[in-house]
């Protein structure tokens, strides 16, 4: 690391948590459906209230908790559940390394704060952001990374607990275990764009349906490795004939 | 649904190993270059494999429970599939989330109804 930057000015933090506020507030019409459907699915499920909110709380990533949940109703053992609601997760890695060169110089205590709030929207949001003000200190880049996350993760949390409060009071012939398939497949669908994704989703279920007779749901696993082994080498292809 | 509770459900053990272990694994994923490694750039292949994590785990995921869903017994149900088919065709359509839960949704109680 070169010479400590300048800090900012406490005012300068607060425009720039305040904006990261400003451009969150969109992202709650997503994220709180989600939350609730995460609850209600959660208790059709079976699932106490303190579990559930233990997912929203300490897993805090929608996908990952709803690949866990539906595992977990198909009766797949412990290390599936796990391994393949990591898997769902592996993205973050490759966003934790994308923000690394804006964030990487705040203290230790502040990166492990940011850890727990990246998400895709705190991702996508500060990127843009960082892209707009490349200059600004780390703790400015921080401060409107904090901002994103301030309202996400307490809505998420109480859309949680709202959905589990009320989702009891749903009767069961509405097929509620259908919406953990559904919210996935809304989720999917908007980035089934160009070859390489449509190759790797396909491969993705046809893989999986194949292998269905594994045990354990283990060759979801295997599909999904190849799966992301196609969109990769489909994407490689593309690029060379667009260079020929 | 006077359903079973599925085994990590019953066990509380099993249920909160999942929690704990999840939550630290996913957690070590996002500090992993913030906190651990720092700054230095993935290799491109990599990057190129993990950005199709998604779209490479999530359809698999899906399939099974849309084709042969635990509610019915592993019987196909057509208004769980006709839901699945629209959630997708709206989603790819209008690349709206949101558009393409309630278009499942409303197909899924809707089905029923028409076809009887």
């Amino acid at each position: 690391m070169t010479a400590p930057p300048p800090s900012p000015t406490p005012s300068l933090l607060r425009a720039a948590l305040l904006r990261g506020v400003f451009v969150s507030l969109p992202f709650l019409i997503i994220v709180v459906p989600f939350g609730v459907v995460f609850g209600v699915a959660a208790a059709a499920a079976g699932m106490g209230l303190i579990e559930t909110m233990g997912f929203s709380v300490i897993v805090i990533a929608g996908a990952a908790q709803f690949a866990a949940l539906q595992l977990i109703q198909d009766g797949a053992p412990l290390f599936i559940v796990i391994l393949t609601a990591l898997a769902v997760n592996l993205r973050l890695a490759m966003y934790s390394a994308a923000l690394t060169p804006h964030l990487g110089a705040t203290p230790p205590t502040v990166r492990a704060c940011l850890a727990y709030c990246l998400m895709d929207q705190s991702f996508v949001a500060s990127m843009v952001e960082y892209q707009r003000r490349p200059a600004s200190p780390p703790a400015e880049k921080a401060a409107f990374f904090f901002g994103v996350a301030l309202p996400l993760c307490p809505f998420w949390y109480v859309a949680t607990w709202l959905g589990v409060t009320f989702g009891k009071a749903i009767p069961p012939e509405y097929a509620l275990d259908f919406a953990v398939p559904i919210c996935f497949l809304a989720t999917v669908a908007p980035m089934l764009r160009g070859r390489a994704n449509l190759a790797a989703a396909a491969v993705s279920v046809g893989v999986t349906l194949a292998l269905w007779w594994m045990p354990y749901s283990s060759g979801l696993l295997v599909a999904g490795v190849a799966a992301m082994m196609t969109g990769a080498a489909v994407e490689t292809l593309t690029e060379k004939r667009k260079v020929a | 649904m006077t359903q079973t509770l599925s085994p990590i459900i019953a066990d509380k053990w099993q249920l909160w190993t999942v929690i704990l272990v999840l939550g630290a694994g996913t957690f070590l994923l996002r500090f992993s270059f913030l906190g651990l490694i720092g700054d230095r750039t993935l290799p491109p292949l990599v990057q190129r494999l993990l950005r199709y994590t998604p779209v490479a785990v999530i359809p698999g995921l899906v399939a099974p429970a849309v084709l042969w869903p635990a509610a019915t017994a592993g019987a196909t149900d057509p208004a769980r599939l006709a839901a699945a088919c629209a959630t997708v065709l709206a989603g790819v359509l209008s690349r709206n989330v949101l558009l393409g839960i309630l278009t499942g949704a409303a197909v899924l109680y809707l089905t029923p109804v028409l076809i009887g």
